[in-house]
């Protein structure tokens, strides 16, 4: 075959090897990737997505932490055991705030993407300290340890102002007010105003308010209580009266 | 005067570490901090023992020093990987090994990023990168281009696994799967994995050969390819200079096609085009046959890197990613079977009038069976990459059963070959300590990964269809927590084929350190050994 002679001039020079393999290796990715960015149905206009509050996204760095994500997705397929099991389908406008995203790969233990409500903090706060007491047969490791970690949000709008950065629509009010929203959260008997202002009903479109209450039972703030408000608030924000399917994207 | 610089930079290194675990925000950050200090040190008092020495090197011998290192690492690496696998599927199966005294450093969420970093990154990369330096040098008949260079890639790496496990444990990750890293750890992945880069190119440009050994196209590809997948999937800003936390740039959906992108083809370029490039040196050169076909190589190695890359849409089957690409990623996965049956073939055939060989050398057979699982795993790939197969198999333990027969099968055996072949030679001893050591390896080996294999398929297949499963009034007939228990047996014949692979690993260890003790010399000459 003639065509492969003149792969001699390849073989022959490493640059163009180089360079020939990088163009190669860049294709598949170009056009898989890019139209993401650009496309405007990939993900979907709803209403009531908003950022996480500051204590939420502080759990959900804690979720990260342990490598939650190893065990447990954050994505409903459309199926019907799936939808009948843990509710809509995911949306991609639920993660679009979501730096990285917590899809998972594996459900060695079950979805996550709508456990928000579906239990009481008391559920969550047995279930963390020994799964196997409210699970009999969960293999989940203890987390009891969270709850013995007290944290003040020292680093909180640090955190919140990088996620602004990276473009979600945190408002300068949002990151002047990190750590007193933080601290607000789990105060019922605070005044949470400022915070429902700024993430609750009043300041989103078709949203709901924010769970203030105090989270993992105990009177000190810890991760657990930041963990627990995260957990609570995964799959409840979007509207699904705003929402229409596309048949196809 | 080139020594006194080092001196100083290491110094400013070790300084600034210790200033920078002063300030720290968080445990892992520290931990690496105080990593960076110590290594620095200890680099620094190197540096300073032999300081101003006049070395005398000799530029017609191949640089083997650094091999015979990546041989040692490689070793070790597995030894820890395969032990941290058997540990964490222990967890799995008994998940009182969650000890309540290592509770926030010894869970199976932490521990499992170090397995899978260990395996991949650390006894995957070892080899690799051993393989790399022996590979380029022997195809090309010249030393490493870059002098001390490539014991700086050697260095470097090392000193990255034992950052990243450090902040795994201490909680230091980005979240994403196989790439989970923290920000400093990737920037110094970039600068190492540059200077292998650096090396391997200055090398082939140096080269006595007109032509480039096809293995280096499959070493070079991979090399680039990560440099590729690893700037963009690690784009993130940190939150602090003085800790481990940062914010990817990319969110939900893109993403998620970024991280696949990224994770499919670490699989399809690190733990595929690079073991390939393995596979055509050292199949070869233990079978003393050449290469099957030419042809077959050229057009397998186009169409595999090309293809590759388009596959890993095919992890997010029916999720909120758009079908056009999940649609394009099954398609293009299906098609990715071909070449890589290609490659398969090639190796395979390359034993062409050497099938005897199989009978009286335990080393071959281990190749042979590597090329095996890997034509077998590219052949279940393609297949669950199919939307209606991947809508029972994904989120279940199929996809875990499918890495491991490509991982310890491919990659684990390619590489076991590849440690029997070099220690003697690296080492200059006349053979192997033990050939029946090597079978009772590849036994263990091979056993342990079937076991593995279908523990993983029954439960997978198992569980996906419980999760289905519907009665005739349509409710759902089990609970999530019903399949977790269904799998208890499954999770302990896993544990023990692993323990098994283990096992293999710890008599190949007994059985390289032996052929270095105890094993008579080579009688060899020392003139330059052509390339072939």
């Amino acid at each position: 075959m003639a065509f492969l002679d003149k792969h001699k001039a390849i073989e022959t020079h490493a640059t163009l090897l180089l360079v020939l393999s990088l163009l190669v290796v860049s294709i598949g990715g170009l056009v898989q990737i890019v139209p993401l960015f650009y496309l405007e149905n990939t993900i979907e206009e709803v209403d009531g997505v908003r950022p996480y509050t500051p204590l939420e996204l502080a759990g959900r760095d804690i979720y990260i932490r342990e490598g939650c994500y190893g065990c447990h997705s954050q994505m409903i397929r459309p199926m019907r055991d799936e939808v009948e099991r843990y509710g809509h389908y995911s949306l991609a406008a639920e993660s679009m705030y979501d730096h990285p995203f917590q899809w998972g790969s594996k459900r060695t233990g079950p979805d996550l993407a709508r456990v928000g409500g579906r239990y009481s903090d008391e559920w969550h706060q047995d279930h963390f300290m020994n799964a196997k007491s409210v699970v009999p047969e969960s293999v989940m490791p203890p987390y009891g340890f969270l709850f013995d970690r007290v944290i003040d949000g020292r680093y909180i709008q640090d955190v919140v102002e990088t996620h602004a950065l990276v473009g979600v629509p945190y408002t300068s009010d949002m990151i002047e007010n990190a750590r007193a929203d933080f601290l607000a959260q789990v105060d019922p008997n605070g005044d949470s105003s400022g915070l429902q202002s700024r993430y609750g009903a009043a300041a989103i479109p078709n949203g709901r308010d924010v769970n203030v209450r105090n989270f993992d039972g105990q009177p000190q703030l810890t991760e657990a209580d930041a963990l627990i408000a995260y957990m609570q608030v995964l799959g409840t924000m979007v509207d699904f009266s705003t929402f229409i399917p596309d048949a196809s994207r | 005067m080139w020594d006194y610089v080092k001196l100083v930079v290491l110094g400013v290194i070790a300084i600034s570490a210790a200033i920078a675990a002063n300030y720290a925000r968080d445990m892992a950050y520290m931990v690496n901090a105080v990593v960076v200090m110590i290594a620095a040190a200890i680099t620094f008092l190197v540096v300073l023992r032999t300081a101003g020495e006049v070395r005398t090197v000799n530029k017609n011998e191949y640089m083997d020093g650094v091999v015979r290192a990546g041989v040692i690492a490689t070793s070790f690496w597995g030894i820890v990987g395969f032990l941290a696998g058997v540990f964490i599927a222990s967890q799995l199966a008994w998940p009182q090994l969650n000890f309540e005294f290592l509770q926030g450093v010894g869970n199976y969420g932490r521990l499992r990023p170090l397995h899978t970093s260990a395996v991949i990154f650390a006894f995957g990369g070892n080899a690799l990168i051993m393989s790399i330096f022996y590979i380029v040098q022997r195809t090309t008949a010249t030393r490493l281009w870059g002098g001390n260079l490539a014991w700086f890639v050697f260095w470097g790496w090392q000193l990255m696994i034992v950052l990243a496990a450090t902040s795994y444990i201490f909680g230091g990750t980005q979240g994403k799967e196989y790439a989970e890293t923290v920000w400093y750890i990737d920037l110094w992945i970039v600068v190492v994995w540059l200077s292998l880069l650096a090396v391997f190119m200055g090398t082939l440009i140096q080269r006595k050969e007109p032509h480039i050994y096809v293995a280096n196209w499959f070493l070079l590809a991979m090399i680039i390819t990560i440099a590729m997948l690893h700037l963009v999937n690690n784009m993130a800003i940190p939150v602090s200079i003085f800790g481990s936390q940062s914010v990817q740039v990319t969110s939900g959906v893109q993403d998620a096609m970024i991280q696949w992108w990224y994770g499919h083809n670490a699989v399809g370029f690190f733990l595929t085009a690079g073991f390939l490039g393995m596979m055509y040196y050292f199949v070869p050169k233990q079978a003393e046959r050449p290469v099957f076909s030419y042809k077959l190589s050229i057009i397998h190695f186009w169409a595999l890197i090309f293809l590759y890359i388009w596959a890993g849409p095919h992890h997010l089957h029916y999720t909120a990613l758009p079908d056009w690409a999940s649609t394009l990623g099954m398609v293009f996965s299906v098609i990715l079977w071909m070449p890589s049956w290609g490659g398969m073939i090639n190796g395979l055939m390359t034993l062409s009038g050497a099938w005897d060989k199989l009978r009286t050398d335990p080393v071959i057979r281990m190749m042979v069976v590597s090329i095996g699982f890997y034509g077998m795993s590219t052949f279940e790939g393609p297949m669950m990459s199919i939307k209606a197969v991947n809508s029972l198999s994904h989120y279940t333990d199929w996809t875990i059963g499918h890495v491991h027969s490509g991982a310890l099968g491919w990659n684990g055996m390619i590489t076991f070959g590849a440690l029997y072949f070099l220690t003697p030679r690296l080492w200059n001893r006349d053979g192997l300590y033990s050939l029946k050591l090597v079978s009772w390896h590849f036994w263990l080996a091979t056993i342990g990964i079937v076991l593995y294999a279908s523990a993983m398929w029954v439960s997978g297949i198992m569980e996906g269809l419980m999760w289905r499963e519907v009665d005739a009034n349509g409710y759902l007939v089990n609970a999530f927590a019903d399949t977790v228990a269904a799998k208890y047996p499954m999770y302990v014949v896993r544990m023990l084929g692993g323990l098994m692979f283990l096992s293999g690993a710890l008599i190949m260890c007994y059985n390289l350190w032996m052929t270095v003790r105890a094993q008579p010399a080579r009688v060899t000459s020392h003139a330059a050994v052509p390339a072939e």
